[in-house]
C-alpha cells in the first residue's frame, strides 16, 4: 500500500506545502534564512535538525501560530500571509496539529476534547459530535472507557494517542507532528509509527514530522529534511539524505545509534519479505 | 432532494456522491430511513466520490460492519476501502459508554457526604500542615545559617511593601467613610466630637488590621497558591524532595515568616492611614481642628487599644500564608486545578481571618482590655 501510494505521488505535481525564501528572527537571532522546503501530496516528510535549529519555529510558522520576518508560504494553492482571517480559518481548518506534549484541554475529558472542533467547526449536535469522537478514538487504538476520562490520569502514550485523534477530528488534508514519539517507550514508539503509517494510508493526508527519532525516519517517513545553518540542507529519501557529504549528517546517519536503526529497519524489511 | 446521497432502483440501493463531515446531519436521517431496506438487499458503493471518517462511520452503521468491510473490497477504490475498512474495525470495539445509572436522590445524599468528608478532612489537613509548619520553624529557629534571608526579604518586599498603597489607600478611604457615618448619627445627640474616638476605636482595634489582613489574603494568598501550584505541576517540588531538600523549610517558611513581618507593619500603615482620613472629614467638615482631634485622641483612647488591634497580625498572618501555601500544595497536574485551588485559598483565609476576629472580640471584651 505504501508503494500505491509513493507511486501517486509521483504522478502529483502540485506540492500540498511550498516553503520559498522563508526568513524567521527572534530579534537578532536568525533562525532560518533563504528556508526552501515542499511537502508532496500524501508524503510523510521527517524533519530533522540539531537542537535549535529552528524545527518547531519551521512548524509554527507553517500553522499560523508565528508570522514569518520574510519568504512565502503556500499551503493547498493559498498564500497564508495574502488571505484574510477568515480565509486564513477556512485553510487552519484542514490542519491536524499534534504538539510536543499533547496539549489536550485539561478541563475536558477525552471525548470532549475530539469532539470540541467537530461541534464548534461542522456545526455537529454534541451526541453525534462525540459518537463520531469515539470511533475517532478507536482508530488511535484507544478503548472505549478512556473515552471518559481526563488527560491528567493518561500515561503518555495515551495522551499522544488522544491528541492525534484530535488533531484528525476533522479529517485533516495535512497533519503536522511536533516530536510525536518523544517520551515513549520503544514499544509504544514503534506501534504509534505504525499507525501513522496506517492511519495515512487509508485517510490519505500529508505529514509533517518534526523528530529526533531515528527509528521513526526509517519506518515511516517518504522523505527526510534536514535543518542545518538556518536553511533546508538537503530533502530527499532517506537513502540519498543518508549519504549526503555534511558533517553533521553523517553524524546523525552513521553515528553508533544511527547504524542501529538502519540496521532494525532492514532486519525488520527482510524479514517481511521472507 | 435527500435523496442525492441514496438512490433506489428495483430494490437495490446505491450510495454516491460526497460522503463527508459537512453533510453528516442529512446523511444521518438517510441511513436510518434505509436502515432495514439495506440489511435485505444489495448495496453497491460505486458512485461515492468523497468519502471521510464520518461518512464512512455512517456507511458501517448502514451496512453493519463485516457487511461494510464487503462491500469495501467489492466496490471501492483502494484508498476508500482502507479508510472504510480502517473505520469498520475500529467500530468492531464496543462504542457506548454511558456514565453510571444514577438515581438523584442517592446523588444528593452521596455528594452531601462527599462534601462532609471533604471538608473534615481539609480541616485535619490545615492543623497537621500547622503542626508540620511549627515544628520546622521549631527546629531551625536556633540554627540561623539555615535561615533563608534572601527568600524571606524577596518576600517581604512583594508581599509587603508593594502592599503598602493599596491597603493606606483603602483604609484612608474607609477611615473617612466611618468619620462621616459616625458624624451622621451623633449629630443629633449634639456629640459630633466623639467621632474621633468612634474613628480612634474602630481603627486602632478592628478596622486597620482586619482590612489589611483581607487585602492580604487576596493579594498574597493567592499569589502563594499559583506560585507553589505551577511549581507542584511542574514535578518541582518533587524534584527538591528527591535531592533531600525540604520543601517546608525552602519555600513555606520564608513565605509565613514574611507575612508574620509584614502584615503587622500593613496594619500600622492601616492604622494611621484609616485615622488620617477621619481626621480629614473632622477637619473640613465637622469643624473639628487637627489639634483638637489630637489631644481627643491623647486623653481618650489608650495604648491598650492599638496593642489589642496589633496583637492579632501576626496570627492572621500565620493563618493566611499556611492556607496559602497548603492550596498550593494541593495542586494536581490540570491547570482548572490551579485555578480551583487559587480560589478556595482566598476564601478559606478571609473566613478564617474573620473568624479569628470574631473569636478574638469576645475574648478581649471578657477580658475588659
Amino acid at each position: 500500500m505504501v508503494a500505491t501510494t509513493q507511486a501517486e505521488n509521483e504522478q502529483d505535481e502540485q506540492p500540498v506545502i511550498t516553503v520559498k525564501g522563508l526568513v524567521n528572527r527572534f530579534g537578532s537571532v536568525i533562525v532560518h534564512e533563504d528556508l526552501d522546503l515542499t511537502l508532496k501530496q500524501g508524503e510523510i516528510l521527517g524533519v530533522v535538525g540539531g537542537s535549535g535549529t529552528g524545527k518547531s519555529v519551521l512548524l509554527r510558522s507553517i500553522v499560523g501560530l508565528k508570522r514569518p520576518n520574510g519568504g512565502t508560504i503556500d499551503v493547498l494553492g493559498s498564500r497564508l500571509n495574502e488571505l484574510n482571517e477568515q480565509q486564513r480559518s477556512q485553510v487552519e481548518r484542514r490542519f491536524g496539529v499534534l504538539f510536543q506534549r499533547g496539549a489536550l484541554f485539561s478541563s475536558l475529558n477525552l471525548q470532549e476534547n475530539v469532539a470540541l472542533p467537530l461541534i464548534e467547526h461542522a456545526k455537529l449536535s454534541r451526541k453525534d459530535a462525540e459518537y463520531l469522537a469515539r470511533i475517532k478514538l478507536s482508530l488511535v487504538g484507544l478503548p472505549a472507557k478512556a473515552a471518559l476520562q481526563f488527560p491528567e490520569s493518561l500515561s503518555g502514550g495515551m495522551v499522544k494517542r488522544a491528541a492525534l485523534a484530535r488533531a484528525l477530528a476533522l479529517d485533516p488534508d495535512i497533519l503536522f507532528l511536533d516530536e510525536p514519539t518523544a517520551g515513549l517507550d520503544p514499544i509504544g514508539a514503534a506501534a504509534f509509527d505504525q499507525l501513522l503509517v496506517t492511519l495515512r494510508d487509508a485517510l490519505g493526508f500529508s505529514v509533517f514530522l518534526v523528530t529526533h527519532d531515528l527509528d521513526t525516519l526509517y519506518a515511516a517517513c517518504d522523505r527526510v529534511a534536514v535543518l542545518s545553518q538556518k536553511r533546508v540542507l538537503v530533502a530527499d529519501t532517506l537513502e540519498n539524505v543518508a549519504n549526503t557529504d555534511d558533517e553533521w549528517v553523517q553524524a546523525y546517519f552513521n553515528g553508533p545509534r544511527g547504524r542501529a536503526a538502519q540496521y532494525a529497519a532492514n532486519a525488520s524489511t527482510s524479514g517481511l519479505k521472507e | 432532494m435527500p435523496n442525492e446521497w441514496i438512490t433506489r432502483e428495483s430494490g437495490n440501493l446505491s450510495l454516491q456522491h460526497e460522503w463527508t463531515l459537512v453533510h453528516y446531519q442529512a446523511l444521518t436521517s438517510l441511513v436510518a430511513r434505509y436502515g432495514d431496506t439495506a440489511k435485505n438487499h444489495a448495496v453497491s458503493l460505486g458512485g461515492i466520490t468523497q468519502l471521510d471518517t464520518a461518512g464512512a462511520a455512517l456507511i458501517v452503521k448502514l451496512l453493519g460492519i463485516e457487511n461494510a468491510k464487503q462491500q469495501a473490497a467489492n466496490s471501492l477504490p483502494t484508498k476508500q476501502q482502507a479508510l472504510l475498512v480502517r473505520v469498520a474495525e475500529a467500530m468492531e470495539t464496543p462504542l457506548d459508554v454511558e456514565p453510571a445509572n444514577n438515581n438523584r436522590i442517592v446523588d444528593a445524599l452521596a455528594t452531601v457526604g462527599q462534601q462532609m468528608v471533604g471538608l473534615w478532612s481539609q480541616q485535619r489537613q490545615l492543623l497537621a500542615f500547622i503542626g508540620l509548619v511549627l515544628a520546622t520553624l521549631f527546629s531551625l529557629l536556633f540554627r540561623p545559617h539555615r535561615w533563608r534571608f534572601t527568600a524571606t526579604i524577596a518576600h517581604i518586599h512583594s508581599s509587603g511593601l508593594n502592599a503598602v498603597p493599596i491597603v493606606a489607600l483603602l483604609t484612608f478611604m474607609v477611615g473617612a467613610v466611618v468619620a462621616f457615618l459616625g458624624a451622621t448619627v451623633l449629630q443629633d445627640f449634639g456629640a459630633t466630637v466623639y467621632t474621633i474616638d468612634l474613628v480612634a476605636f474602630s481603627f486602632l482595634r478592628e478596622f486597620g488590621v482586619l482590612l489589611a489582613a483581607i487585602l492580604l489574603a487576596g493579594r498574597t494568598a493567592s499569589a502563594f497558591t499559583a506560585q507553589l501550584g505551577a511549581m507542584k505541576s511542574n514535578e518541582e517540588i518533587d524534584a527538591l524532595q528527591a535531592q533531600g531538600l525540604d520543601p517546608i523549610e525552602l519555600l513555606v517558611l520564608p513565605r509565613v515568616i514574611a507575612l508574620l513581618i509584614s502584615l503587622p507593619l500593613l496594619a500600622f500603615v492601616g492604622m494611621l492611614s484609616g485615622l488620617v482620613g477621619g481626621a480629614m472629614v473632622a477637619t473640613l467638615s465637622l469643624d473639628i481642628s487637627i489639634s483638637q482631634f489630637m489631644t481627643t485622641l491623647q486623653k481618650d483612647v489608650s495604648v491598650s487599644h492599638f496593642l489589642v488591634g496589633l496583637s492579632k497580625a501576626p496570627v492572621f498572618a500565620f493563618v493566611i500564608g499556611v492556607i496559602g501555601c497548603l492550596e498550593g500544595f494541593k495542586v494536581s497536574g490540570s491547570a482548572q486545578s490551579v485555578g480551583s485551588h487559587t480560589t478556595s485559598s482566598v476564601v478559606q483565609s478571609i473566613f478564617m481571618v474573620i473568624l479569628i476576629d470574631a473569636l478574638a472580640a469576645l475574648f478581649f471584651m471578657e477580658l475588659g482590655w
